[in-house]
């Protein structure tokens, strides 16, 4: 299965979770917030959401701003 | 101690969004050129609530801004940076909130790179979206009374608008607009942006705004500590002159000597 993760093409196997997509960038769970197609995904829901072919997944985390 | 004493033992505090602060000056992370000279300058602003914008995990990126603010036990303000509509702002605040754990929002719709202006239509209608959805909201505007009015009945929590352009350095350019923003505000005004060296944060709370955010006026000084200590030391003597009351401006002489009699 072919998705999108912060803009990168990566290869996932099928029936992957949100939380699999996450762990290709990171093993942190706290300060770490996930969409997918542009809808949130809470942190208690991310191992029981299942991932479709051509999702949009965008992990994002705090930096320097502002 | 960051704040004034008003009078013997009672001191002068800030209450936002059903919180209350001793120290005014609100700081940013922004280009700061490593995290330790942030830490330092943090640590000599005195700052309670510092803004950190959201963005893409990087993988490779060491250390957090998020392990100094936890380190200083300063309060995480999430911004929304970067975003040009309404629907972007509210999205970056929901996945703030999701990652920090905080429904505090610095509402920031720009409208073009060139100016960093904020969009007043966009703003106001993340707004109103952001408040409903249960976020307390400081909204990033131009120094426009009317907006200010607005933002505050759509439930906003401070309203914060500009002195000049982010970045820019070039202090308050329309102190009239601030005063009548003061005026007529019910909630916290915060001056956002603009802010170059000490006397314009002192300017922005003689003029009585209630607190001062800036980032690069401190991160891209030559001594970054030094002018947070500055800084810290301007909003105090700023506030401690509107409170004390200035004296009017006039035309002519007013003796301070009493006249020489014959």
């Amino acid at each position: 299965m072919k998705v999108t993760i912060n803009g990168g093409a990566v290869e996932l196997p099928g029936e992957a979770t949100v939380g699999e997509a996450v762990r290709t960038l990171t093993a942190m769970t706290s300060g770490v917030a996930v969409a997918v197609n542009g809808e949130v995904v809470s942190r208690s829901a991310w191992e029981s959401t299942r991932l479709s072919e051509s999702d949009l997944v965008e992990v994002l985390t705090a930096v320097q701003g502002g | 101690m960051d704040g004034v004493e008003v009078e013997a033992g009672m001191e002068d505090v800030l209450s936002l969004g059903g919180e209350k602060f001793t120290s005014r000056l609100i700081m940013g992370t922004g280009g700061a050129p490593s995290l330790d000279v942030l830490e330092q300058a943090l640590e000599e602003s005195g700052t309670e609530i510092t803004t950190v914008a959201m963005r893409r995990l990087d993988p490779a990126s060491r250390g957090s801004v998020l392990d100094v603010l936890r380190r200083k036990g300063i309060k995480v303000l999430p911004n929304t940076a970067g975003c040009f509509t309404a629907g972007e702002a509210v999205l970056t605040a929901r996945l703030a909130r999701e990652a920090l754990e905080t429904n505090w929002v610095k509402l920031e719709v720009i409208s073009d790179e060139r100016t960093l202006l904020p969009d007043p239509i966009e703003t106001f209608d993340a707004a109103e979206r952001l408040v409903a959805d249960g976020f307390v909201v400081l909204p990033y505007i131009g120094d426009d009374p009317a907006l200010a009015r607005r933002l505050e009945q759509a439930g906003c929590a401070a309203v914060m608008p500009l002195g000049a352009p982010i970045g820019s350095g070039l202090g308050i350019r329309n102190p009239h607009n601030i005063e009548l923003i003061v005026e007529s505000a019910g909630v916290p005004v915060i001056l956002d942006a603009g802010i170059g060296t000490a006397s314009d944060a002192a300017l922005a709370m003689e003029l009585g705004c209630d607190a001062v955010l800036l980032a690069s006026a401190v991160t891209r000084a030559q001594r970054p500590g030094l002018m947070a200590a500055a800084m810290r030391h301007a909003v105090t003597a700023g506030r401690a002159a509107r409170i004390a009351g200035r004296i009017p401006m006039r035309r002519y002489a007013e003796a301070s000597s009493p006249a020489l009699t014959a």
